[in-house]
This record gives structure tokens, C-alpha cells and sequence, in this order.
């Protein structure tokens, strides 16, 4: 009997795998759409299926279409490695994109790599270029790059105790360690180390520990989702009139508005040229794009757009300029042409791929930006 | 002396959301032995409800009665609907259909509402009252009185009230409940209600201080149960106190050991009074049935 | 001749086990099945505990997490081989049940959930903020078993998918004859014919505190052991493995296929792993149609998903 059922099963799944065939150019990617990571995942989900339409509106890359596989993995690194499993293998795609967070990055790339297919990771852990593996690429700026770009503006503003309150999910716990990793290149001590859980309703209590600390001269806030918003409600609460540095986990305008204009008044964080467009010179390099993605996602979605779609969309920038440079859709092929990317302009910034480096992007690619009167202005 | 102030304050207010939940999960236990795993839904429906419906323009206080009226319905047609039909079925079932309610309820809430986390204006602004050099926003205090407000209700609703009674009793006993003429698919339908209604207040209440999106649920749901546990289910007293002792135990551990380790003291001491009291602080002696 | 459940059983997965790759038109089912076994290892072990003893544990996940670190962590730092790792975690976690058990066990019903569930997240936390050992919440990379080379330098030669596929068939068969052998033991009969009611198991003599802990004891073993694999499989651990969705996801599928017997949990274990495999198609809806299941179920085929077809299909042979 539940032979029978199993074989239904084995055949639903059977016919499922064959409608995803039949296309040109097979891409694929599983992001975390749903679950912890969603704030990553969603934003980049819906970034790869619009670019996607739009280049086929545009007749494709080398007059083939794209066709895209999307997964939602769930932030769950096991379900990961299935998705990437089954893109390789059943849908037979030539190159994947994904893996928000760095645990299912890691677990795609272990699979990509066996199979020698590229893979353009969205997550930040440098872990997952350094050392460099020949299929794998990444995105976004590494944690250790935003600690960097925080750590230097601090050290313009003699700073030289701080107090850390960081999330510990994925994200949060990842940077902390990195910053406190990096911290002693600028001279400077962290005093208080605090954590909270990305569902926590209050952190005054962590704040308080850290006012209450001698010395701190300012406290940074490595997380992302509500409890940065909350960190920097609380802060306002109990009048702590330090500098407050956030990070790039947070910078989209849903932040500005969730904490609170009045209370996101003087944050600090290291963003990207996405959340300052309209600042930008008609000189820079990174306008074009910029301005037209963030038209277009938009007009799409109707929420702000962020620095984690940013990633998706440079990632498939990436890819597409590298199919269209290599004129094949061969992995090997594509492989090649990624790491020979040069001086690409994505929202994220100008990348610049070689045989070390599978990154690309330099500190350059941050901006410091300070949030006055509810916009986000450059630091100079 | 102004530090541990503000630990308090902090406690007491993550407790008193903690308390309102332990409270939601009160009645429907008292009513039918259930421990409805859903009930952190309700909390993010109030607030998420309450939202959409200031968004699209209405008054706070006209958003909120909407957002605990329609989630009360939502408790009802889950009773009618999935808990009803289940009736009799072991507590394992219960705990797998409440949970698969909760994943229905989080799923569908996914769909209409997006997974933006939002927000509304607190009640009273957010200017912090100073007190001993301690501060604490008036929005705390709407939640602490409505966590006591709501206990008291359902102290005199169950002491004072036929009706309140009838739930027990429908507990108790069902068949017998029956015989001495009480309605207990009204008492279940009322309970439902009831728990829904409070779990949205609560999330109407919290929702300025705690942000809401559609997955907020889970985690209120765990620290609500474990509240509830902690004070003896079935009794508002045990769900009031097991909720601002998990939040006192919190801040105090935030404060003076670790903030990394802050849950892990919160179950710990649960383990512990478990291990010491099987039924919770407050909880009723109870025989099994053979 | 009549053959007995027992045996039937076991005939039943032998078969699927070896004959359902003829039917994988690409590497990835075997993937799949793999993680169904995988999956089915630890669910087992929650008919161990649930079906057969009557306990409940919202906190399983916490021994799967400790048997994937121990495979993680005890090659880098003691120098052990993965494969006796596994045995290492398995350890661990029936010494931690055996001790976490006593006490807990006296617990019924909900307050039993609130403590397996407080252990659990313990479990999970301790693996999260250790980052200096576990990577936190990033995870860390498990070592190669190694085990696939060896097969091959005997001529044997199988992708990573199928190795993986028949390897945890193997111990799932395995894991399903002890589970069976327990049941089938006089006292195993006892419990049956009373219906998990422990004041009657109790009047006829059998030590149900002792047998508890047993049952308790060994389902953390196969949660471990099932851990283990995960880990050793993926080559990437998190902590989710411990994670209390991981936890309600092996009692899930445990009520859902049928908790009295180990054929029906297995099944649920394969339903539940197909679902989210089947339903990528309509992304969005995955999580209402898993909970609509989770109920429906539930209310209609109150035994399970198996002895619930099982039984239809009885009554209309007769």
C-alpha cells in the first residue's frame, strides 16, 4: 500500500521537475524569502524575478531568454543544500545565486563547488570567499568591511572606548565578532559587549549597563530587523546622548521610519550609494544603475528598496555581464568571465573580480551616513 | 540604585506583555484542557490588524476594537472549525492541531499583510517618565494596566460570574457540566473568544513598544506558555505572576550576569520550580483519570 | 502464512530502501530520500517515546544538535574519527537524557512539554552564543566521513547522493528493528493493551518510571543519531538542527503518519520532507497549506495518515 503512495509522491514530484525544462539560459537561486532572514531574503527574491522579467522584456542576454529557478529556503542551511541539489542536478541550471544568510551559503557552495557550477553568494561572512574557492563568488561587502568603515569614522571623532549591543542572530553575532576582531587595528576598546535576541520587546536594561560603563564614548549596534529600531528607541528613552553607530544590516528607509525620525536622529551607518540616489553626483559612476533600480523596484514592489536586494541585484548584474562577455552559458565559461569582472558599477559599488580576490568591492563601497531630520545624508 | 530601577521597569514591562499572553492561554485551558499554541497569532493579529486598519485611515482607538473584534472571530471559527471536531483526541494531537492553526494563521498573514514589520503611535506619546533616575515609557504602563486590568476581569469573571463558573466546570467535567444544564459549546465558543479577544489586546497594547510583522507570533506564544507553566496553567493568578517573574528574571539576568544567557536563566529557573512544584507556582493538584 | 507485523515491517522498508531508486530519474531524489531517512531515524525515536511509552518531548531537536556539533567538533578537537563521533553524540545524549530524564519525567502532559521544551532551548542557546566553539548562529563546517573513498577503493563506487541514500537506509532499517524488538517485548505488549495509561500499568506491575526513562533514554539516541548523519551529510552544521521548529517538526511527522506504529511515522517522516519539495511551486502558500494539513489531519484521521489508509483500504477488501 504505501509502496503505491510513495510512487504517487516520487511521480508528483517527477512531473514538477519537468515543467521547470525547456528554457534557454537556466539560472537558479534559493534565498531565504521566508523565515528569520526574510528581511534578506524578500527583498532579494523579488529583485532576481523582476531583473529577470526585464531582461526578457529586452530580449535576453546574446538573443537567449533567462530562465529563472527561484527556491525559498527558509534561512534553514539544510533545506539549502537540497534546493542546490536539485537545481544542479534536476533543473540543471548553469549558475545559482543565493544563499541570504552565510550558513546557507556555506551549505550551496559545498554543493556547487562538487559540481563545478558558478555560485554568486548574497551573504557576508568573509568566510565564504576567503580562502578563495574557484566557483564561488560573493556580493556584498563583508562584516569585517562595515566594522572597518565604522571603526575609521569613529577614530575621525577620537573615539576611543565604545560599548557594543549586538543582535544574536546570524547577522548580528557575525559582525560582532568581527568587529571585536578588527577593533584593536584603530585603537580602540570595547568596554561593554551586550546582546539581545532578535525578538526581544526591550533592551534598556543592556543600555544601561553600557551607559553605566566608564568611558564609552559611543555604542554600536550590529543587527537587523526590529531590534535595531528598538536599540535606538530605547536609546532615545533613556536620554544617552552618545554617538549611535547602526550598521548596514539596517539601512533601507523602513529604519528611519520604524525607530523613529526623532529617535534615529544622529545615527550613523556605513550604507550604499542605493540609499543616498538622489544625492548622488551625475558624475558617479554607480547613478545610472542606481537610480534605475531603485525606480524600478519601486514601482514594483511599493516598499523602499534596501542594501540586501542591492546585493541580488548586483549579483545577477554580475552574472548576466559575464554571460554576455563570455558569449556562452557554459559554467566553466561563465566561471571565467565572473573573475574577470572589471570595473562593473552595481548598486553595492564598482567591482573588481580577479583570481584572489572573488569579492571585488573595496571599502570605497561603503558610504558613512548619518540620518538628519529623517533623510540620510553623507558623512564627509 | 537607579540601575536596578530601570532593570525593573524593563522587566516589568516585557513581563506584563509575557502576563497578557500567559492570561490568553488561561481561558481556553480552563475550558477545554487545551493549551492553544496559536495563541501568539492572536498577539500579532491585534497588532497587525490594528495596523492595516490605522493605516488605511481610521482612529487608534476604532482600529484597535476592530483588530480584537475580528480576531475574536478568528478565535471562534478556529474552535468551531479545528478544535471542535477534534474533540476527545490526545494532547499530542492538540498540541500538532493548535500548532498547525498557528502555521495557517502566520501563513495566511504572510499572503495579505507582506513581511514588513510595522508599527503604530503609542497611546500617550513617547516623552519617558522620570522616576529615581529611572525612565519608563507611558506605553508600559498601558500595558501593565491592561495585564492587570485583564486579571482582574477574569479573577471576578471565573469567582464571581455564573458563566465564569459554568467555564470551570465545563472543565471539570463536561458530560456532568451537560447534565446540570450548562451550554458548553457556548462556554467553548465564549472561551474562545475571550482568549482571542485578550491576545489581541495584548498585541494592540505591545505593538508601539515591540513592533509587529507577521512572525512575531512563535516567540510570544513560547514566552507566554512558558509564563503560563511557570505559574500553574489554568489559574489567571499563576499566568499574571509566572509572566512578570519571566521578565523580572530576564532584565535581573540582562543586568547583573549576561544578556547572553538571559532566556537560558528564564528556563532554567523553570526547570527548576517544575522540578520542585510538577504544577507550577499557583497550579491546581489534579489526579489522573484511568 | 501469515507473517507478523514485525517482519512485515521491515520487509516493507527493505524493499522501498533498495528498489525506489529505479524510479530517480536524477541525483536529487536520492537527496531526498536520504533526508527522508534521515528525518525518519529520529521520528522513530519519537514513537518510541510518544507511542509507545505515552511521553511527549517538545525539546527532541536539543539531542539532534548535540549528536550533529559532536560530529562537528570531536574530529577537530580530539582527533576522533567522524564515524566514532557519532557514537561520541549518541553517548552524550543518552547520559544527558538518563540525567535530565528523572526529574523531568514525574512532569504529565503540558508541564512534560514545557520542560522537554525548556531543554531543547537550552540546548539550541548554548550552541548559538559558544561562537568560539560552534561558529553561533553562522554554524561551522563538519569533516568528510570519509567512509565513500574506503567503498570505492573496494570497488564499490557510488555518487555522494547515493551513498548517502543507502547509508541512511541502512540505519533506518536498523533503527526500525530495534524500535519493533521493543515493541514486541512482553512489557511493550503490556503498555499497548493499556493504553499508555500509567496508573493501569502501574496496578499490573510494571516499573513505568524505569520504562519511561528507557523509552526516553534511546529516542534521544536515534534524535542523536539522525543529528549525526545530518551533519556528516550536509558538511555544514547550524544551529538550527537543535532549533525548537526542528523539535515540532519531528512530533509532527511522528502524530501526523501515525505515532502507534513505526511503519506510519516513517511515512510521515516522507510527507513531510516531500511537502515543502512539492510545494516550491506555490512558495508563497507553503506555510498555510503545512498548517492545513497539520489540522486536517489531525481531525479526520485522528491515528495518523498510515493506519488511517490502512484501515480504509482493509474495510473495502472485506
Amino acid at each position: 500500500m504505501q509502496k503505491t503512495l510513495t510512487t504517487t509522491a516520487l511521480a508528483t514530484l517527477l512531473a514538477l521537475g519537468a515543467t521547470a525544462a525547456s528554457a534557454e539560459i537556466r539560472i537558479g537561486a534559493s534565498v531565504s524569502a521566508t523565515g528569520p532572514a526574510a528581511f534578506l531574503g524578500d527583498p532579494e527574491a523579488k529583485t532576481l524575478e523582476m531583473l529577470v522579467e526585464q531582461i526578457n522584456e529586452n530580449g535576453g542576454i546574446n538573443g537567449e531568454e533567462i530562465a529563472l529557478t527561484l527556491y525559498d529556503d527558509g534561512g534553514d542551511p539544510n533545506k539549502a543544500r537540497t534546493f542546490a541539489t536539485r537545481l544542479i542536478e534536476d533543473d540543471e541550471v548553469v549558475a545559482i545565486i543565493g544563499g541570504s544568510t552565510t550558513g546557507t551559503s556555506m551549505s550551496i557552495l559545498s554543493v556547487s563547488e562538487d559540481n563545478e557550477i558558478p555560485f554568486i553568494s548574497l551573504a557576508g561572512a568573509i568566510e565564504i570567499i576567503d580562502p578563495v574557492k574557484p566557483f564561488t563568488f560573493k556580493t556584498p561587502h563583508t562584516d569585517r568591511m562595515a566594522c572597518q568603515k565604522i571603526f575609521e569614522d569613529m577614530q575621525k571623532r577620537q573615539i576611543t572606548t565604545i560599548g557594543m549591543i549586538s543582535g544574536t542572530d546570524g547577522f548580528g553575532a557575525s559582525m560582532q565578532a568581527q568587529c571585536k576582531d578588527v577593533v584593536g587595528e584603530y585603537g580602540i576598546t570595547v568596554a561593554a559587549d551586550e546582546t539581545y535576541n532578535p525578538t526581544d520587546a526591550d533592551m534598556t536594561t543592556q543600555l544601561t549597563k553600557i551607559r553605566n560603563t566608564e568611558g564609552v564614548q559611543a555604542v554600536l549596534n550590529p543587527g537587523f530587523g526590529q531590534g535595531p529600531s528598538i536599540v535606538t528607541r530605547n536609546y532615545r528613552q533613556l536620554a544617552i546622548d552618545l554617538p549611535l553607530y547602526q550598521s548596514h544590516g539596517v539601512a533601507s528607509d523602513g529604519f528611519i521610519e520604524l525607530a523613529g525620525a526623532e529617535a534615529a536622529e544622529g545615527v550613523r551607518l556605513p550604507g550604499t550609494a542605493l540609499l543616498i540616489a538622489d544625492q548622488l553626483g551625475a558624475d558617479d559612476p554607480q547613478k545610472p544603475v542606481v537610480d534605475a533600480y531603485k525606480t524600478a523596484f519601486e514601482e514594483k514592489t511599493g516598499t523602499s528598496v534596501g542594501t540586501f536586494g542591492g546585493y541580488a541585484h548586483d549579483a545577477f548584474l554580475i552574472l548576466t555581464d559575464a554571460i554576455t562577455r563570455a558569449g556562452s552559458a557554459e559554467p566553466q565559461a561563465i566561471r571565467d568571465a565572473i573573475e574577470s569582472t572589471s570595473g562593473l558599477a552595481g548598486t553595492t559599488g564598482i567591482y573588481n573580480m580577479s583570481a584572489e580576490d572573488h569579492l571585488g568591492l573595496d571599502l570605497s563601497a561603503f558610504r558613512m551616513l548619518e540620518i538628519k531630520g529623517g533623510e540620510w545624508t553623507v558623512v564627509e | 540604585m537607579a540601575e536596578l530601577l530601570q532593570f525593573l521597569f524593563s522587566g516589568v514591562t516585557v513581563g506584563a506583555v509575557y502576563a497578557l499572553v500567559a492570561l490568553g492561554f488561561t481561558i481556553i485551558y480552563n475550558a477545554s484542557d487545551v493549551v492553544n499554541f496559536a495563541q501568539g497569532e492572536f498577539v500579532m493579529l491585534g497588532g497587525m490588524l490594528t495596523f492595516v486598519c490605522h493605516a488605511a485611515g481610521l482612529p487608534l482607538p476604532l482600529a484597535a476594537l476592530i483588530a480584537i473584534v475580528v480576531t475574536s472571530a478568528i478565535g471562534v471559527a478556529m474552535n468551531k472549525l479545528a478544535i471542535e471536531p477534534a474533540r476527545g483526541a490526545p494532547v499530542v494531537s492538540l498540541i500538532i492541531i493548535t500548532i498547525g492553526a498557528s502555521i495557517f494563521i502566520r501563513g495566511g498573514a504572510q499572503l495579505l499583510f507582506g513581511k514588513q514589520i510595522h508599527s503604530f503611535p503609542a497611546f500617550s506619546g513617547d516623552t519617558p517618565l522620570r522616576i529615581g533616575g529611572a525612565t519608563i515609557l507611558p506605553q508600559s504602563l498601558w500595558v501593565i494596566g491592561g495585564a492587570v486590568v485583564v486579571f482582574v476581569g477574569l479573577w471576578l469573571f471565573f469567582t464571581r460570574t455564573l458563566t465564569g463558573r459554568a467555564v470551570l466546570a465545563t472543565s471539570n467535567n463536561r458530560l456532568a457540566a451537560q447534565l446540570v444544564g450548562i451550554n458548553t459549546g457556548f462556554v467553548m465558543t465564549l472561551s474562545f473568544a475571550l482568549s482571542a479577544g485578550i491576545g489581541a489586546l495584548a498585541g494592540v497594547l505591545a505593538t508601539p513598544i515591540t513592533l509587529t510583522s507577521y512572525d512575531v507570533g512563535l516567540a510570544f506564544a513560547l514566552k507566554g506558555f512558558a509564563a503560563a507553566m511557570l505559574g500553574g496553567m489554568g489559574n489567571p493568578k499563576g499566568a499574571l505572576a509566572g509572566g512578570f517573574l519571566l521578565g523580572l528574571i530576564e532584565a535581573l539576568t540582562a543586568g547583573y550576569l549576561s544578556s547572553q544567557y538571559k532566556d537560558a536563566a528564564a528556563f532554567v529557573v523553570i526547570l527548576l520550580v517544575l522540578f520542585f512544584m510538577p504544577q507550577g507556582l499557583f497550579g491546581a493538584k489534579s489526579t489522573e483519570r484511568v | 502464512m501469515k507473517i507478523s507485523a514485525k517482519s512485515a515491517t521491515l520487509l516493507v522498508l527493505v524493499v522501498l530502501v533498495a528498489l525506489s531508486p529505479m524510479l530517480f530519474p536524477s541525483g536529487y531524489y536520492y537527496r531526498v530520500g536520504a533526508l527522508i531517512f534521515v528525518n525518519a531515524i529520529a521520528v522513530t525515536g519519537i514513537v518510541i517515546l510518544t507511542g509507545y511509552a505515552g511521553q511527549i518531548s517538545l525539546g527532541h531537536a536539543g539531542f539532534a544538535g548535540i549528536g550533529a556539533y559532536a560530529c562537528a567538533l570531536a574530529p577537530v578537537h580530539l582527533g576522533l574519527h567522524p564515524a566514532l563521533a557519532l557514537v561520541l553524540g549518541a553517548a552524550i545524549s543518552a547520559v544527558l537524557a538518563f540525567l535530565v530524564g528523572r526529574p523531568i519525567l514525574r512532569l504529565k502532559g503540558y508541564y512534560l512539554g514545557v520542560a522537554t521544551l525548556g531543554f531543547g532551548i537550552l540546548v539550541s542557546m548554548v550552541l548559538n552564543n559558544e561562537r568560539q566553539l560552534t561558529g553561533g548562529p553562522d554554524g561551522m563546517e563538519v569533516p568528510e566521513l570519509g567512509l565513500r573513498g574506503l567503498l570505492r577503493d573496494a570497488g564499490i563506487d557510488l555518487t555522494n547522493g547515493q551513498f548517502w541514500y543507502f547509508l541512511c537506509g541502512i540505519i533506518l532499517i536498523l533503527a526500525a528493528w530495534l524500535a519493533l524488538n521493543l515493541f514486541n517485548s512482553p512489557t511493550g505488549r503490556a503498555l499497548r493493551a493499556l493504553h499508555g495509561s500509567e496508573v493501569a500499568a502501574r496496578t499490573v506491575g510494571v516499573d513505568v518510571a524505569r520504562l519511561k526513562l528507557q523509552a526516553f533514554v534511546i529516542s534521544a539516541v536515534y534524535a542523536s543519531v539522525s543529528g549525526s548523519l545530518l551533519a556528516l551529510q550536509n558538511k555544514f552544521i547550524t544551529p538550527d538542527v537543535a532549533g525548537f521548529m526542528h523539535s515540532i517538526e519531528m512530533v509532527t511527522m511522528a502524530v501526523l503518519g501515525g505515532v502507534g506504529s513505526v511503519l506510519g511515522a516513517i511515512f510521515g517522516a516522507a510527507v513531510l520532507t516531500l511537502l515543502p519539495q512539492v510545494l516550491t511551486v506555490f512558495a508563497e502558500y507553503e506555510q498555510l497549506v503545512l498548517g492545513l494539513v497539520m489540522m486536517l489531519v489531525m481531525i479526520f484521521l485522528p491515528q495518523g495518515l498510515l493506519p488511517s489508509i490502512l484501515r480504509k483500504v482493509r474495510g473495502k477488501d472485506e
